[in-house]
C-alpha cells in the first residue's frame, strides 16, 4: 500500500473513532465503515483499530472472520449476493446462479480479476415471496431471471464508465 | 422491490402514537399490567410472555437500562419485519418508547440486519421526525423525566445474532456467540445492564395494545395464545406474501387463504421449525401446538423433501457460530447423511444413527440454533420415510 493511502486509512479510522467512540462496542460500526470504503479490512487496518481501542489485534480478526459482511481479503466494488435459501432455491435460483457465473467468468466466492465484482451466496435475505432475490451492495433485486442478469451487471458496469473510481450505487436503481 | 401484502393488516389502521399517549398518563406498573393482561407473547418465535420480561427488567435496580429491538430477521422464509419496518416503523418506535417508559430505560437500540441496510435511511428519517415532534428526547409528551432516544446499529450478516444473547455480544463488539443463560439479558444484558430485547412485531403490537386495550387483544386467538400474528408465506402457493391471522388458525385454513390447498407439507417456523405433513393439517398454529415466528413455506405435491432437508442443513452448517460441538459438528454430519440419502446410498442403520445424532443435538446444543437445527430433518424423516429410502440416484446431468 502506498504511504499516502495508508495515511488516509489511518486518518479515517481515527475519524470513525471520534464518531463512534473508542470503546469495544464501537468496533463493529468502525469495521463496517472500513469495509464499505476500502472493500475489505486489511491486516494493517485491523492493527490500527486494535491500537485505537486498546485490544489485541486477534480480537479484531476474530470479529472480521465471524461476520459474513466483513472480509480481510479485498472484495469487488460490487458485491453480488444471491440468496440460496429454500424459498429462493424453490424458485429456480440455480439458473440465475449459472448465468451470473457465465457472465462474470467467475465462480461463487471469487472476485473478478479487475476487482469490480465479487460473487457470493447469501442466506435468506427476506425476499422469500419474490424470489429468486439478490443483493448488489445495498440494493435488492427481486424476481431475478437469467435474462435480467445481464441488465443488472450492465448497470454496474455503466457506473464505472462514468465515475471510474467511485462507487455510485444510484446507477443501479 | 415491492412489499407484498395480502389482505389488510391491523397495523395499517392503527392510530400512530395513540398507544404512547395513553402510556404517558399511566404509572409504569399499570403499563406492564396492561401488557400482561393482554397475554402478549414474544412474536419472534420463542413465545416468552412480554409482560413478565418487562416486569423483570423494571424490577432490576440500575441507572442504565436498555430497550433493544431485534430487527435481525434471518429465519428462512420470514420477511414480515421487513414489511413492518418499511410501512409501520412508527409503531415499532412507539412500542420501544412504551417499553422504555415501563422499565425505566433511557437508551434504545434497533439492531437491523445487514441485509436490510437499504431500510436504514428511511428509519433514520422517521427517528429524526419523531425527535422533532418531541416523541424522542427529554420529557417526552410532557411527561416529567421520560427521556428516551433510539440509535440504529447494523448487523453484519450472521443469522445467530437473532438469538438475544448473541445479539448483545454483537452490540458489544464481539463475535456473535450466544452466552450461557442465566443470567438473562433482563438482568445482565448490554454492557452488563438490564436489557429488554423484543422482536419488531412484538413492539408494534405493544403500541396497538396500549391504544386499544388489553381486552381487545385478549378477545382474539386462543386462551394460551392471544391476539393476532403476522405470517410470511412463501413457496408453492398462489398468493405468497404477508398475512395477518388470529393465533390458533389451523394449517388447513391458512393454506386455503394463501392458495396452497394441494400442498403435501408445510414448513412452519423456518429452518429451525417443523415440517408438517398433509395428514396433520388440522393442527393449529399457536404456542400450545405449533409455535412459530411466522415463517410458512408451502411444499407442493412434486417437491423433493430430501432437497428441502439438504437446503436447511446447508444453512445451519454455514450459520452455526461454531462455539459448541453438537451444533458445529452435528450439522455437518447430518448434511453428509442427507447427501447420502439423496444419492440413495443410506442404510436403515445409518439413518437411525443420524436420528440419534439429531436428538443429541436437540439436547446438548448451547443455544436455540443448535437445538433446533435438526428439527426439519427429524420431522422429514418421521413423515416422509417413503421418499428417503431406496431412492435411485439421479443420472448424471439429469439433476444437480
Amino acid at each position: 500500500m502506498f504511504q499516502t493511502q495508508q495515511d488516509k486509512l489511518n486518518q479515517d479510522i481515527q475519524r470513525w473513532g471520534d464518531e463512534f467512540g473508542r470503546t469495544r462496542s464501537a468496533l463493529i460500526p468502525i469495521l463496517q465503515e472500513i469495509q464499505a470504503k476500502y472493500f475489505h479490512v486489511s491486516e494493517h487496518a485491523m492493527q490500527v483499530v486494535a491500537n485505537m481501542l486498546d485490544i489485541h489485534p486477534v480480537e479484531v480478526y476474530g470479529v472480521v472472520s465471524f461476520y459474513s459482511f466483513l472480509d480481510h481479503r479485498p472484495k469487488g466494488k460490487f458485491i453480488i449476493r444471491l440468496c440460496r435459501t429454500l424459498s429462493c432455491a424453490m424458485q429456480n435460483k440455480d439458473r440465475v446462479a449459472r448465468q451470473l457465473e457465465n457472465d462474470l467468468g467467475i465462480s461463487f466466492g471469487e472476485t473478478t480479476p479487475d476487482g469490480r465484482f465479487t460473487l457470493e451466496w447469501a442466506n435468506c435475505i427476506g425476499m422469500c415471496d419474490q424470489g429468486p432475490a439478490m443483493l448488489v451492495n445495498d440494493h435488492v433485486f427481486t424476481r431475478v431471471t437469467p435474462d435480467k442478469v445481464h441488465d443488472i451487471l450492465d448497470g454496474c458496469r455503466r457506473a464505472f464508465g462514468v465515475f471510474a473510481t467511485e462507487k455510485r450505487q444510484e446507477y443501479l436503481v | 422491490m415491492h412489499n407484498t401484502k395480502t389482505g389488510p393488516l391491523t397495523f395499517g389502521s392503527a392510530r400512530i402514537n395513540a398507544g404512547l399517549q395513553h402510556a404517558v398518563k399511566k404509572h409504569r406498573s399499570e403499563i406492564i399490567a396492561e401488557i400482561s393482561a393482554s397475554g402478549m407473547k414474544g412474536r419472534g418465535g420463542a413465545g416468552f410472555p412480554t409482560g413478565v420480561k418487562w416486569n423483570l427488567a423494571a424490577a432490576a435496580k440500575d441507572e442504565h437500562k436498555y430497550v433493544v429491538c431485534n430487527a435481525d430477521e434471518g429465519e428462512p422464509g420470514t420477511f414480515k419485519d421487513r414489511v413492518i419496518l418499511t410501512e409501520y416503523a412508527d409503531l415499532v418506535f412507539e412500542g420501544m418508547s412504551i417499553a422504555a417508559l415501563a422499565i425505566g430505560a433511557k437508551h434504545g437500540i434497533i439492531y437491523l440486519r445487514g441485509e436490510y441496510s437499504y431500510l436504514r435511511p428511511l428509519l433514520e428519517a422517521i427517528l429524526q421526525r419523531r425527535r422533532n415532534e418531541g416523541l424522542l428526547g427529554e420529557n417526552i409528551l410532557s411527561r416529567e423525566g421520560f427521556t428516551f432516544d433510539i440509535e440504529i446499529r447494523m448487523g453484519s450478516g450472521a443469522y445467530v445474532c437473532g438469538e438475544e444473547t448473541a445479539l448483545i455480544e454483537s452490540l458489544e463488539g464481539h463475535r456473535g456467540e450466544p452466552r450461557n443463560r442465566p443470567p438473562y439479558p433482563v438482568d445482565t444484558g448490554y454492557l452488563g445492564h438490564p436489557t429488554v430485547v423484543n422482536n419488531v412485531e412484538t413492539l408494534a403490537w405493544v403500541a396497538c395494545i396500549l391504544a386499544k386495550g388489553a381486552h381487545w387483544f385478549k378477545s382474539i386467538g386462543t386462551d394460551k395464545s392471544t391476539g393476532l400474528k403476522l405470517f410470511s408465506v412463501s413457496g408453492d402457493c398462489e398468493h405468497p406474501g404477508v398475512y395477518e391471522f388470529p393465533m390458533g388458525i389451523s394449517v388447513a385454513d391458512l393454506l386455503k387463504e394463501v392458495g396452497g390447498e394441494d400442498a403435501k407439507a408445510v414448513q412452519i417456523g423456518g429452518a429451525s421449525g417443523h415440517c408438517v405433513p398433509a395428514s396433520e393439517f388440522a393442527r393449529t398454529i399457536a404456542y400450545e401446538d405449533i409455535p412459530t415466528g411466522g415463517s410458512i413455506i408451502v411444499f407442493g405435491p412434486d417437491r423433493d423433501m430430501v432437497d428441502v432437508s439438504r437446503n436447511f442443513l446447508e444453512f445451519f452448517v454455514e450459520e452455526s457460530c461454531g462455539q459448541c460441538t453438537p451444533c458445529r459438528v452435528g450439522s455437518a454430519k447430518l448434511l453428509e447423511g442427507v447427501e447420502k440419502l439423496s444419492k440413495g446410498a443410506c442404510s436403515m442403520q445409518y439413518l437411525r444413527e443420524l436420528r440419534g445424532l439429531g436428538e443429541t443435538m436437540q439436547l446438548a446444543s448451547k443455544c436455540g440454533l443448535g437445538q433446533s437445527a435438526p428439527n426439519a430433518f427429524l420431522s422429514i424423516v418421521a413423515h416422509f420415510k417413503d421418499e428417503l429410502m431406496g431412492r435411485i440416484a439421479a443420472a448424471p446431468g439429469e439433476k444437480e
